[in-house]
């Protein structure tokens, strides 16, 4: 903490942006020297949250704040729109939006400039739109507040502005409600309530989370579209892929501190601090894959090597062992295959839907098979049928050459050890009442019969060992016995999903299925756990099922990888072939919009 | 002529739409839900008939002595010769099956039979009472959703100290007795300030202090299992996207949060029309209220039982209906529902 403090403090202020920013020699819109914002709890302690973050935003200008969570980056962005929460302490040297000081601002004053002169985008329309409403109401609603008072000048406004942004058939967009509409027009439609009432700023807090790559990519395309017409953008994100596509400047927020800034290349390109360095090394890509993304991992991947010495894994981990492939899918036995598995659901309307359609795939020992698909293209469906616990409707699952899928239920039981898996969010997953260690035993006991014992002693050294045995797990996923008496509620995101993989380690199983399982970590908590995962296949030989919307995570993990669009898999093969040279023109178009977004970075 | 079609069809399509704009939706007609709806209700209706109909004739005693004793005021063994001009009247004596059928067919005519104590058509012994009581149960219902919103509006996620405050207030109303609080508010507002009169008759003056007696508690009950609802509401997303409009911290209150916390009160309502008819009993009681209550218990003293199966369909008849509205509103309130549905 302390480094930290004494790196951030020379890099306080904020360079003026490059020449050549439309509104460079003029004064900015956004002028912020040394904000601290505090909030405070029900006891009445204080919590120092921002720490003298200065920002200047010019118009046409796009700044990038980007930290993990809790770094006091969403708190920074709505201080500016003055929405704190009741709870908080704001104060700054300066604090000036569009020629306004904030500090000074009534309420009755902002509801003049929140929605007119300043609009605000958070992510996952979903949740961010009203459920209950149309579209249409929810942007007529920025237009009424300001001033829109007809209702039939209301609805021409609303269909004229969804065209702005993107919508086809505006008119019938604007009669649904955010739960019958896909997710791109739905962030669409956010969009275009945020900037209804053509704001000179607009605040994006993380406007692409939770969105596919290729939804992402229109989105940012509309967001530096707005930025062409001279508006100011402040966006907000934990993704260096999203603010290397529209970010002039970047400020890397840690704890509250800005610890580096400077311009988009500089910062992303040449990153001086060393929190900046670690996260850009935690993103997953092609060009990490075989490597450890964090210096713990590599550490512990060198350890390793020397106490093994002279053991057949002697190349350094970390370099990904390029000269010792691991061996070729053909001599490995699969352990999991799946022939022409199919499957569909009877719509709301009556009519099947065929949600996964012929598919099929090995997944061999030791090895990781991917599976990579936008929301909607069946992959989860997939993962449940390899699981066993939906049927398919036409195809089977052999698991060890044994029929799997076929089994009864009672079959499938005693069998179930052999095939875990990890969700993405593994709290829903646990039992709240539960600790640690009894969520590791019960895991433990998973499939074998309930235990009857001769003595109370038979019993106690049954437990003992158990016990024994789930802080072995415990070690082996990097949780201390201080974790594992713990209920889950009380871990943080990354402890709860190794938590999540000691349980599924636990009954020894043959296949890991990991169902987006890094999907809803920060960067830094994500590399983590994929060196985790990638050090137990080292050491253990565990085999995967990888199934992750990100191409990035799915291309560091993969040996093989599987494509899915519309239930189909459209391409099948190794991963940096897929990667490279793909086939099908679907993958290109999935790979398109990646480099897209990552061509700032790297 | 095929190729003239064909791009004509096409071409409209948008070059740049590169997601469909509809997915997949139930098309499922509201004409047609409602149908459903109005069967299981017509099924309810069926069953507390058939129900009705099985306790009046299968309750121990002969229901040709018992009426001739009410008429008399009497209580004495009754000779065949007394008993048969009765049982050929009101058909005692066919099988049960033909009482059945009878009973239903009377039903459909809308004759409930006659009372054994009064000797008019049930109908009509109902019919006269029935509109005080309406009045009073639905102005209680009214009263109780305007104090509870009221409360919300005004209460719900302010200071902590606030809300508690409230939240307390509102789960002693709902443990309030009916009765005691009645008698309560005549002792302090009919007899001490004379605001109201202390008979209430069936004026509007009168129906002050009922509608409060009713609603105070169920307003209690309401306001706390909206209160929840409404709070969790608070803070989702949505609300700090409309503050982001530039709404004001009342008006998302009142335009998006309002109707999210509507539900659960709505289910409450379902089933609170009908615990309002029992309480109304009492209310009717104590503030000298004519209505149904009084009825009933009239009934239910004298053994008139036509009578009080009479009042039994009637609170089934007005549950199902006040349920049928409830489930409309349900889908009002949230269209997605209907999908659900």
């Amino acid at each position: 903490m302390t480094t930290l403090t004494d790196t951030a403090t020379p890099l306080l202020t904020d360079p003026a942006p490059e020449g050549g920013a439309a509104g460079a020699a003029s004064r900015p819109l956004v002028e912020v020297e040394n904000l601290n914002v505090w909030f405070s709890d029900a006891h009445g302690r204080r919590s120092h949250v921002v720490h003298d973050v200065s920002v200047q935003i010019h118009a046409g200008e796009c700044v990038a704040i980007i930290g993990e969570s809790g770094s006091g980056k969403s708190v920074t962005a709505r201080t500016l729109i003055g929405l704190t929460g009741p709870n908080s302490h704001v104060r700054a040297d300066t604090a000036t939006a569009l020629g306004r000081d904030i500090q000074t601002l009534r309420d009755t004053d902002w509801r003049s400039i929140r929605g007119k002169d300043i609009g605000f985008i958070l992510q996952d329309a979903l949740v961010s739109l009203d459920p209950l409403r149309t579209v249409g109401a929810e942007i007529g609603e920025s237009l009424r507040l300001h001033g829109v008072r007809d209702r039939a000048e209301r609805a021409a406004r609303v269909e004229q502005l969804l065209a702005e942004v993107g919508v086809p058939e505006p008119h019938l967009v604007a009669g649904q409600r955010p739960d019958q509409l896909s997710g791109g027009l739905r962030q669409r439609a956010l969009i275009a309530s945020a900037i209804a009432n053509h704001p000179s700023l607009v605040v994006a807090d993380e406007p692409t989370t939770a969105l596919d790559v290729t939804v992402q990519a229109q989105v940012l395309d509309l967001l530096a579209q707005r930025k062409a017409d001279g508006t100011a953008i402040l966006l907000i994100s934990h993704d260096f892929s999203v603010v290397g596509r529209l970010a002039d400047r970047v400020l890397v927020m840690q704890g509250g501190w800005i610890v580096e800034s400077g311009t988009a290349a500089e910062v992303l390109e040449n990153p001086q601090h060393p929190y900046t360095r670690q996260l850009l090394d935690a993103v997953p890509s092609g060009h990490t894959k075989g490597e450890y993304l964090t210096e713990e991992g590599r550490a512990r991947a060198a350890a390793r090597a020397t106490t093994a010495g002279t053991s057949q894994r002697t190349a350094p981990a970390g370099v990904g062992n390029p000269a010792e492939p691991k061996d070729e899918a053909s001599q490995v036995p699969a352990v999991l295959s799946a022939r022409g598995l199919t499957k569909s659901y009877r719509g709301p309307d009556g009519r099947d839907r065929t949600v996964v359609r012929d598919v099929s795939f090995d997944v061999h020992a030791g090895r990781t098979l991917g599976i990579v698909g936008e929301s909607g293209s069946g992959k989860s469906t997939t993962a449940s049928m390899a699981l066993g616990f939906i049927a398919p409707d036409a195809g089977t699952v052999l698991l060890d050459g044994a029929p799997w899928s076929e089994l009864s239920l009672a079959g499938r039981r005693s069998r179930r050890r052999e095939v875990t898996v990890v969700y993405q969010d593994p709290l829903s997953s646990f039992d709240p009442r539960w600790s640690g260690e009894r969520i590791l035993t019960d895991a433990l006991d998973a499939g074998t019969a309930p235990g009857v014992f001769a003595s109370s002693r038979a019993r106690r050294a049954h437990r003992q060992e158990q016990s024994e045995r789930a802080a072995q797990l415990a070690r082996l996923v990097g949780l201390t016995p201080e974790h594992l008496a713990k209920h889950p509620l009380r871990l943080s995101g990354g402890q709860r999903q190794r938590l999540s993989i000691a349980r599924a380690l636990a009954p020894e199983p043959k296949v890991v299925v990991l169902d987006e399982a890094v999907s809803a970590l920060d960067v830094s908590v994500q590399a983590q756990v994929l060196d985790l995962l990638t050090e137990l296949q080292e050491t253990l030989g565990t085999t995967y099922l990888f199934i992750s919307h990100d191409l990035g995570v799915i291309h560091h993990m993969s040996d093989e990888i599987l494509v899915m669009k519309d239930g189909v898999a459209v391409e099948h093969g190794d991963a940096d072939r897929v990667f490279e040279q793909p086939e099908h023109h679907y993958t290109q178009a999935l790979l398109g919009s990646l480099q897209a977004l990552s061509t700032t970075v790297r | 002529m095929s190729v003239t079609t064909e791009t004509l069809t096409t071409a409209p399509a948008q070059p740049s739409s590169p997601e469909p704009v509809r997915r997949g939706r139930p098309v499922t007609s509201t004409a047609a839900l409602i149908g459903k709806k109005v069967l299981g209700a017509l099924f309810v209706i069926w069953a507390a008939a058939s129900i009705t109909f099985l306790i009046q004739s299968l309750l121990p005693g002969d229901r040709a002595t018992l009426l001739l004793n009410q008429q008399t005021g009497q209580v004495q063994e009754r000779s065949a010769e007394e008993l048969a001009p009765i049982n050929e009247q009101f058909g005692f004596d066919d099988p049960l099956l033909v009482q059945y059928v009878t009973f239903l067919g009377g039903l459909l005519r809308g004759d409930l039979g006659i009372s054994y104590t009064l000797y008019q058509p049930v109908t009509t012994v109902i019919g006269d009472q029935i509109v005080p009581t309406l009045v009073l149960t639905f102005t209680a219902l009214a009263v109780a959703w305007a104090l509870a919103i009221v409360l919300l509006l005004l209460t719900a996620r302010r200071a902590p100290w606030v809300s508690r405050i409230f939240s307390g207030l509102e789960s002693a109303a709902a443990a309030l007795p009916q009765y005691w609080l009645g008698i309560i508010l005549l002792v302090v507002f009919s007899l001490w300030l004379g605001l109201f009169p202390v008979v209430s008759g069936s004026g509007t003056a009168g129906l002050v202090l009922p509608a409060l007696t009713l609603g105070i508690p169920l307003a209690g009950f309401l306001a706390q299992v909206m209160r929840a609802e409404f709070e969790r509401t608070m803070d989702e997303p949505f609300v700090l996207t409309a503050r982001a409009r530039g709404m004001s911290d009342g008006g998302v209150r009142l335009r998006h949060v309002l109707r999210h916390s509507l539900l659960p009160g709505l289910s409450l309502t379902g089933w609170a029309v009908g615990a309002q008819f029992s309480a109304a009993v009492i209310a009717e009681n104590v503030f000298a209220r004519p209505g149904l209550g009084r009825v009933l218990v009239t009934a239910v003293n004298g053994r008139d039982l036509p009578v009080v199966c009479g009042v039994v369909m009637l609170v089934a008849l007005v549950y199902v209906i006040t349920n049928l509205i409830v489930d409309t509103a349900y889908i009002l309130v949230d269209p997605r529902l209907k999908e659900a549905a």
